[in-house]
């Protein structure tokens, strides 16, 4: 139920709405909870949960889980 | 190189093995973990426990009954697949559509809303359950605008006030804290409970997340400390989703909860606030309502066991306090075809996944 799952934005269809491709399907997402839709979200990265986008996913995850992974078994 | 990563962790963790009982509260962390048989990788005196993660598990039975008396008074009742099995007093909303009510499964609530702009002669209620994660989209919808023949049971639980309740009552050293709960609510609402000597990890979904998340309760444990550290950094931060939180609190307010299995927790769910009370389905419906509440408690449940049924240990399961092996009706007469407890309906439930994954080992 709790599970999200991270889509590209590819399009804004209105002010509240935008076409996400999740794993190559492509499904109409409500942006209200990350502020609404508008161009300059095109090609970012949303967490989708029961049609809402409820993050914007960073895109800098790797280097920040690396650097989780490098503290905890190289601690200096 | 993410294998390579996950070995190294798993020989950290066996490294580092003390005895320490991890409880994580989320239905898909339990599903990570039983799929990918993390317990059996792991040593044995660090207990991975399943607490209640599950929305559909939790749901109070008396929820489900009225939901189910709607239905049966000519409501179309909409919502979310994982409900749709899962026994209330006398059977469950497919029970009800099998009967030839109308219960519509749907993805997200704005499906609902279209059915009832689209059949403006019906009336619609949308049963709206699920933690911090799915509350606030269905205040979003709300707080656009819905059509008149439309309402909703307020069946959403909030996580940190549960998981106050098994410090106190299981016997639990660190969380594993949802992931996608904590990207609406921030990793502050944890520092309370982490204040009081018990580690926190905020923790994704992947094998690489879980196996992380353990290593990480595992150095607190293993350095003295106690606080709220986030593993899950790609999907979380510090203050959550303040627009989501913003427009949850917009229309709903706190309240007291009933946890199927666990009781009355205070402040742990969310009502309509008063301005949003006409699509509230208990106002809307209030005859129906009262009729089910005092109908509730009758024919087969059992009154002293949290609204589950004769042999069911679903309570006990999800605090932690039992394991599904232990329940006499699991993989006899309960079983994910013909569910008797609400652990064993959802993909999300602990009952569901050790009998798809952990049955045939003989555990």
């Amino acid at each position: 139920m709790c599970i999200a799952i991270p889509g590209k934005i590819t399009s804004i269809l209105n002010e509240n709405t935008a076409t996400v491709d999740i794993g190559g399907i492509k499904r109409k997402v409500n942006l209200d909870l990350i502020g609404g839709a508008d161009s300059s979200l095109i090609g970012k990265n949303a967490l989708v949960h029961v049609g809402y986008a409820i993050s914007l996913i960073s895109d800098e995850e790797s280097e920040e889980i690396l650097k989780l992974l490098r503290d905890l078994m190289d601690p200096s | 190189m993410m294998q390579n990563i996950e070995q190294k962790l798993i020989s950290r963790i066996n490294e580092h093995a003390t005895p320490l009982r991890i409880m994580h509260v989320c239905g898909t962390h339990e599903r990570t973990i039983s799929k990918y048989a993390i317990r059996d990788i792991i040593p044995e005196e660090v207990q991975l426990l399943s607490g209640p993660g599950c929305p559909v598990c939790v749901t109070p039975v008396e929820d489900i009954d009225f939901a189910i008396a709607l239905a049966r008074s000519g409501k179309v009742i909409t919502s979310f697949g994982d409900m749709m099995r899962v026994p209330g007093t006398t059977g469950s909303l497919f029970d009800a559509r099998s009967e030839g009510y109308d219960i519509r499964m749907v993805y997200s609530i704005d499906d609902a809303i279209k059915i009832a702009k689209d059949n403006p002669a019906l009336d619609i209620v949308f049963f709206g359950i699920g933690f911090e994660t799915t509350a606030p989209s269905n205040a979003a919808a709300i707080l656009r605008g819905i059509p008149e023949n439309f309402s909703i049971i307020t069946s959403h639980k909030l996580m940190p006030p549960a998981m106050e309740i098994l410090t106190q009552d299981t016997n639990v050293d660190g969380f594993l804290a949802p992931g996608h709960v904590s990207t609406i609510i921030g990793t502050g609402p944890y520092d309370p409970i982490s204040e009081k000597g018990f580690p926190i990890v905020v923790t994704g979904f992947e094998v690489l997340d879980v196996l992380l998340g353990i290593a990480m309760v595992q150095d607190q444990i293993g350095s003295d400390r106690s606080c709220v550290e986030n593993a899950y950094p790609r999907c979380v931060n510090v203050e959550g989703n303040l627009k989501a939180r913003e427009i949850m609190y917009h229309v709903f307010k706190k309240t007291d909860s009933n946890w199927r299995g666990i009781g009355m927790i205070e402040n742990s769910g969310l009502a309509l606030k008063k301005e949003f009370e006409e699509f509230d389905a208990i106002n809307v419906h209030a005859d129906i309502y009262d009729k089910t509440s005092h109908e509730k408690r009758a024919s087969e449940i059992d009154n002293h066991e949290n609204d589950l049924y004769e042999g069911c240990i679903c309570a006990g399961i999800l605090t932690a306090r039992a394991e599904p092996s232990q329940c006499p009706l699991f993989g006899r007469r309960c079983s994910p075809e013909d569910p008797v407890g609400p652990c064993m309906v959802s993909l999300e439930g602990t009952c569901y996944n050790w009998y798809k994954y952990t049955r045939n080992k003989g555990i």
